[in-house]
């Protein structure tokens, strides 16, 4: 409060940007201090979509908490459920069958592409620039048809569970993600022309928002975030689960540490993608798309933790188990609140315009952090 | 030829016989008065109703297609919504300074109305100074978004306001200096004196590279001077929410949204008849035959013509470009586009000096 008033007396205006604006994305305030156009410091102002998600999740057995889940980081709510349904096998050391596996890397991959397409639609919206967004969402649209297909949500999906998959795959998958495929390879051309190589976008991205490797590991960014700084922090690729380390992909790693590689590690990831769907589709393996588990699940006594890589980052999640059927303590590791705290860093020195697309390369959404 | 200069002049001479000269001059004004209060109020519906096409058509959308066939009387139906709508006044503010400043708004686009050159013999106002008038009356529309920026006490509507100053005032510069390159190779700032110059060919074409420089500046200057995307950073949605315009609501809003649209067709009418000739016909040198046919085409439609695919123009930048940075759009114009403008002048006075133009 004091460092307000002083500010105000310095001639330096304090403008809230949200929780009802809209290149914030969500319920984010930010208290901005500006002299003149410049930015001395950002606050950001969390809690007005807090749901208590965690609390909640500690009066659920572990078959229904994830279903809750979906609601965090609602743009990758496949992976979200992921992680969860990893922890819980590894508290219950269920082994799940090979088709499981494949048909849960392909969702994953779907989400993380969806996720991206609609952020590189907003990320162009929040630079002024409108017809991406809807070019974006063509694309994405496909996708929410085949996550319609498989799982009947287009938006707050819940396939993922403890032993596999809920249901087998719909018979038109393949067809669709196929069409999907062509779809994708014909226009990401078009779309890098109209806005990676525009010259205003590139002049508004680079040397802006110079977040350094050390910065980034010390704020704890994971994801493209912190690959766009040159930390090698893939989990897909660290910590490999499912199928990952039989795959062959890349991580994609940037060392300009500026809005635009930000912005190119996100662009070259959703190729990754596509190349990961494409060695996979043709691939499906027979079998069982679930494991035989047990009525009630109950984890032994103790702590679990485990990570999967979403599409803005590493999502923790750690259960602590008392032995009974719900979790005594549940405990989500968000990437999107820890690259959210980088923002004051980031935006210092810079202009309002420049934190409009800072934020817009951090891929910020807010029910992820506030949970 | 027949032309609306037929009309307008038999109406001139019938009002003279039947009146005294004072009271007819009176009657025309009233008559010019309501025709140009109608010009405006058709222009505005046209423009949105052709923005939200162009958009649509531009981002795989159908647009506006409930109100009328094609959508085409939705914007009757905004505009209804509009007066109907209460006109908030935010409780800080300086009420005077913000009812006025959309007034302003309005006034000073109408006022630009007059010097324009419609079609052959049809102009309201064919004064000596045209074209210094119109870059003079051009700038009075900053001081109505500066007031509204600064009476709604907002900080958005501020910071908006002031961007819109710094670069209404930087990039009149630049386009003035580019209507002056045509001035030159005319020789007169008046409107019809610039129209009958391009007689034998427009001066896009005629004037050798100082007329693609100019044209291409005053374009950029004049996306800029209507607050226009990619230089839209005194409304800059994503980062100011509205800009200068976020207190207002109603019928207050629609007059600066009207003052916008209505600026757009003033900059791109003047900018057609710079450098596309106005209602002149599409005349190729000596060719008397393919003169003779385009002279058919009546001359207003070549005014419009040339004036909407300006337009259409303008809002084909607006839907593909992201949005400047203030201090990137200062750089562009002090450190590029006024110098280059500044030697065009140059390069266009010794082109009419020694007389190089076709």
């Amino acid at each position: 409060m004091l460092e307000e008033v002083s500010a105000i007396d310095q001639g330096d205006m304090i403008i809230n940007i949200g929780p009802q604006h809209p290149s914030t994305h969500g319920v984010l305030q930010l208290v901005v201090t500006l002299n003149g156009e410049t930015i001395k410091k950002v606050e950001p102002h969390l809690g007005f979509i807090h749901r208590s998600i965690e609390k909640m999740c500690e009066s659920l057995t572990y078959r229904q908490f994830i279903y809750v889940t979906s609601r965090m980081d609602y743009l990758s709510s496949h992976i979200n459920n992921h992680g969860c349904a990893l922890c819980v096998e590894k508290g219950m050391q269920i082994e799940i069958p090979e088709r499981a596996k494949v048909i849960r890397v392909l969702m994953d991959e779907l989400t993380r592409i969806a996720s991206h397409e609609l952020w590189w639609g907003a990320m162009a919206m929040d630079l002024g620039a409108f017809t991406p967004f809807f070019l974006s969402f063509r694309e994405r649209e496909t996708i929410t048809d085949i996550m319609e297909d498989t799982c009947g949500a287009r938006l707050t999906m819940n396939y993922i569970v403890p032993g596999g998959v809920m249901v087998d795959l719909h018979p038109d998958f393949q067809r669709k993600v196929k069409a999907f495929i062509k779809l994708f390879r014909e226009k990401a051309d078009q779309y890098n022309e109209l806005v990676t190589g525009n010259i205003i976008f590139q002049s508004r991205m680079k040397n802006v928002g110079v977040l350094s490797k050390e910065d980034a590991i010390s704020y704890g960014c994971t994801g493209p975030t912190a690959r766009g700084s040159g930390v090698n922090c893939d989990i897909r690729k660290l910590y490999p689960y499912e199928i990952y380390d039989q795959l062959k992909f890349d991580e994609v790693i940037e060392t300009g540490c500026d809005s635009f590689s930000r912005y190119l590690v996100r662009v070259k990831e959703m190729y990754q993608s596509i190349s990961i769907i494409e060695q996979l589709i043709d691939n499906i393996p027979e079998g069982d798309f679930q494991a035989k588990t047990k009525a009630v699940l109950k984890l032994p006594k103790g702590e679990f933790y485990t990570r999967v890589e979403t599409a803005r980052g590493e999502l923790g999640v750690y259960i602590v188990s008392e032995g009974a059927t719900t979790p005594y303590r549940i405990k989500f590791r968000s990437p999107g609140f820890s690259n959210l705290s980088a923002l004051n860093h980031m935006a210092k020195g810079g202009k309002i315009g420049d934190l409009v697309a800072m934020m817009g390369t951090l891929d910020l959404v807010i029910p992820d952090i506030d949970r | 030829m027949w032309s609306l200069g037929n009309i307008t002049h038999s109406i001139d001479a019938w009002l003279n016989e039947s009146f005294n000269p004072a009271l007819a001059l009176l009657i025309e004004f009233v008559i010019v008065g309501t025709m140009a209060i109608e010009l405006f109020a058709v222009l505005g519906l046209v423009l949105v109703f052709m923005e939200r096409k162009v958009s649509a058509y531009m981002q795989i959308r159908v647009g506006p297609n409930r109100v009328g066939p094609k959508g085409m009387f939705q914007t009757f139906a905004d505009t209804i919504k509009l007066l109907l709508k209460e006109g908030l006044t935010p409780s800080g503010s300086d009420k005077f300074l913000f009812n006025l400043a959309p007034v302003i708004a309005i006034i000073a686009a109408m006022l630009l109305l007059a010097p324009i050159a419609f079609a052959k013999d049809f102009q309201m106002w064919d004064l000596n100074i045209g074209v210094l008038y119109v870059s003079a009356i051009s700038s009075v529309a900053v001081i109505s978004i500066l007031m509204a920026g600064w009476s709604s006490n907002n900080k958005y509507s501020l910071l908006g306001a002031m961007r819109s100053g710094a670069q209404i005032v930087s990039y009149e510069l630049s386009a003035g200096l580019s209507i002056l390159a045509i001035v030159v190779l005319v020789g007169s700032l008046k409107m019809t004196d610039i129209v009958a110059s391009q007689e034998t060919g427009w001066w896009l074409f005629k004037g050798h590279i100082p007329a693609l420089i100019a044209f291409a500046t005053f374009i950029i200057a004049a996306t800029a001077e209507t607050n226009r995307a990619p230089f839209d950073l005194a409304e800059a949605e994503s980062e100011l929410t509205a800009g200068f315009h976020t207190e207002y609501s109603g019928m207050r809003f629609a007059l600066f949204f009207l003052a916008e649209y209505v600026n757009i067709f003033i900059v791109c009418a003047i900018g057609a008849t710079l450098f596309l000739g106005g209602w002149m016909p599409f005349h190729i040198g000596q060719w008397e035959a393919f003169n003779h046919v385009m002279d058919f085409i009546p001359s207003s439609l070549w005014f419009f013509g040339k004036t909407f695919f300006l337009i259409f123009l303008i809002m084909w930048f607006r839907w593909t470009f992201p949005r400047l940075r203030i201090d990137q759009l200062l750089n562009l114009e002090w450190k590029y586009l006024l110098p280059i403008s500044m030697f065009n002048l140059l390069l266009a006075t010794a082109i009419a000096i020694f007389g190089w133009h076709f």
